[in-house]
């Protein structure tokens, strides 16, 4: 009895202040992605129940929103799949730019072209996709995805790429010097014959990229920054290559599907992130940047000047693509199928 | 079965209570079987929507482009081999697998149906004990095993037999073998169900007329050894086709297998539909294999009598 009066209590309490909102948060988003004293922080602070389910693609997390699976309150969307959610009407309009903390975030990830005056999320971190070398073993001085496309003989059958249509083929087009989302078929070709003669290199096409360039499987390897920081902390000869052809950069965000079960939690969620010293707790456990100003002061000072975060003054600027049409999609489809079959 | 019970079934007709008995069955096979594969075979005739899911309209497209695609340069439709190599790979892969099943089986089966009968129960257990943890476990498991800084390399380099690790990760035969580890039990045990309910004095009569030990073999224990062998071979076969894990983890996904590139439909690719067709040319090929052996089962036994 003495229970259901305290809960009932907590519930009266949520609908005047929602600073002690009760209940559950259901997130969907990343594998070791969620910093454990961040969710048990909001935990304390909000007397919420934190329940966290992990996707390991884009695609996993979007077919499940779209085949109607609901009952998730904050999902992290890459930039380009939010666009499509937006497009979709997916997701809930939170009003982001109008929460406390918003003060926070870094002018650069404000007016974002996939989330224009941040309506619906907010920034979470940020990186880039490139590729790792073990200079024990390669020479990447002249930062090129030469390396990855023409092989020494050091490098043959130790080359993994990432699992990821997109990267991969995006990764062949600026090789090649071509455009990105790309629809011209001559090119589209080229791209085939490029990663088919490389594919006899390859070791395998794989998202485990830290633990394959950790154990030493991979000498080469696509791969996001964070997870090359987490790689070259257990084998210090790894070395992030940001590539003189052109990279691309990525940022997740905190998003809420629509009909989420817990919107008011869900809100708290998003604000939560947006504090300097929580998303600092992003950073330090996921190692990648996030948007938020203010934030450096709680990051630990161990990866404050780390090459995989901070990108040297000669190297070009991350490439943020805007996802690719149907269309394309289909025919990067094809070459992929092409390439595996 | 007490009296009351007694009373009480006989009180109902037996039509009833056969349809209370299989009740529960009959949904489960409605709810998670027929209607899952009705919902594919409705999708498999929809338009692909831009990013995942159906658009309503009826097209034949997602079979059509299974053998033929529009060329990248001129449009026109043209045959394309891409989709049925892949699925002649699942078939060559998931015959391999079940043909080695057997050669392993059939004597570990037929040692442990001779054993005495206490010995066998442990045998049992052990051949069973792997397949108590998950299977991605499993197979992550193996990989580890096989890749370059794996035990088997490693004893292999320090005994200085090798002085580069072996290409045993990554590849076809890393698949395969990750296939045979997977189903190996499912071999094993209906054969030595078939096994142990051979009667071995219908041998030792052969021999006293003077059969020949291939004779015996052929005409004695292959038929009674038939039924397990075709059911062994039923579940190898089956989920090694369709298998997704193996070729991912162990083959490193350098080579699709059907379920790769149906799982690929339902996700990069985004086209349900053709992922849907995929899975119901999956499906009847599966059925026309059971069919076919089912048939064959049948004129056995009739032949027999």
């Amino acid at each position: 009895m003495k229970k259901r009066i305290l809960s009932a209590a907590l519930l009266a309490g949520a609908a005047v202040h929602p600073a002690f909102a009760a209940g559950d948060l259901f997130i969907y988003t990343w594998g070791e992605y969620t910093p454990p004293e961040m969710v048990a922080k909001f935990e304390k602070t909000y007397g919420v129940k934190v329940h966290i389910d992990t996707y390991d693609s884009m695609e996993t997390m979007l077919a499940k929103l779209k085949s109607g699976a609901g009952g998730y309150d904050v999902i992290v969307p890459g930039h380009d799949t939010m666009t499509i959610l937006v497009r979709e009407g997916l997701l809930e309009p939170i009003n982001v730019s109008q929460m406390e903390n918003y003060k926070h975030v870094d002018e650069t990830w404000r007016d974002v072209f996939w989330d224009p005056g941040r309506v619906y999320s907010a920034p979470w971190a940020w990186g880039s996709t490139a590729f790792v070398i073990d200079s024990a073993v390669v020479d990447g001085a002249d930062h090129s995805l030469k390396t990855l496309f023409e092989p020494t003989d050091a490098v043959k059958g130790k080359i993994n790429m990432l699992r990821d249509v997109n990267d991969v083929i995006n990764m062949a087009l600026r090789y090649l010097g071509k455009p990105r989302c790309n629809e011209n078929p001559e090119d589209l070709k080229a791209v085939l014959d490029l990663l088919t003669t490389q594919k006899a290199f390859v070791k395998s096409y794989n998202s485990e990229t830290k633990e394959l360039l950790a154990s030493g499987e991979a000498v080469v390897s696509m791969s996001w920054n964070g997870y090359a920081m987490r790689a070259r902390e257990e084998r210090p000869t790894l070395e992030y290559i940001y590539p003189k052809e052109g990279y691309s950069g990525w940022m997740d965000n905190v998003a809420v599907p629509k009909g989420a079960p817990n919107l008011e939690n869900a809100k708290l969620w998003v604000n939560f992130v947006m504090a300097p010293e929580n998303a600092a707790m992003i950073t330090n456990y996921a190692r990648y940047s996030n948007g938020i100003k203010g934030s450096e002061a709680y990051v630990d000072k161990a990866l404050a000047g780390v090459p995989e975060l901070n990108p040297p003054a000669d190297a070009p600027a991350p490439e943020f693509l805007t996802a690719c049409t149907p269309e394309v999609t289909k025919l990067y489809d094809r070459v992929w199928t092409k390439l595996l079959r | 079965m007490s009296v009351r019970q007694l009373s009480f079934s006989s009180r109902i007709s037996p039509r009833l209570t056969d349809l209370g008995l299989l009740g529960p069955a009959i949904a489960v096979i409605l709810v998670f079987m027929v209607a899952p594969m009705a919902i594919m075979f409705v999708y498999s005739f929809l338009e692909a929507a831009p990013y995942g899911g159906v658009e309503w309209r009826f097209t034949t497209d997602a079979y059509t482009s299974i053998l033929f695609e529009r060329d990248f340069l001129d449009d026109s439709l043209t045959f394309t081999p891409d989709y049925l190599v892949v699925l002649a790979r699942s078939v060559f892969q998931a015959g391999i697998a079940t043909l080695l099943c057997l050669v392993i089986s059939v004597p570990t089966a037929y040692y442990i149906a001779t054993r005495p009968e206490r010995q066998k129960n442990i045998w049992l257990v052990l051949i069973t004990i792997p397949y108590w943890v998950n299977l991605l476990i499993r197979t992550i498991a193996l990989l580890f095993v096989l890749r370059g800084d794996g035990p088997i390399n490693a004893v292999l380099m320090n005994l200085g037999f090798i002085s580069e690790p072996l290409p045993l990760s990554y590849n076809g035969f890393a698949v395969c073998l990750g296939l045979i580890y997977s189903f190996l039990p499912f071999m094993v045990l209906p054969l030595y169900s078939a096994f142990e309910r051979f009667d071995f004095r219908l041998l030792e009569a052969a021999y006293d007329l003077y059969a020949s030990r291939r004779t015996a073999f052929l005409r004695i224990v292959l038929p009674v050894m038939r039924p397990g062998l075709i059911a062994g071979s039923l579940l190898v076969f089956i989920p090694s086709i369709g298998s997704y894990l193996a070729p991912d983890i162990l083959g490193g996904g350098k080579t699709l297998m059907i379920g790769n590139l149906i799982g690929t439909q339902f996700q990069s690719a985004r086209n349900w539909p053709f992922g849907a067709a995929l899975s119901m040319i999956l499906l009847t090929l599966t059925l026309l294999v059971l069919l076919w052996l089912a048939r064959r089962a049948g004129q056995q036994t009739s032949d027999c009598r």
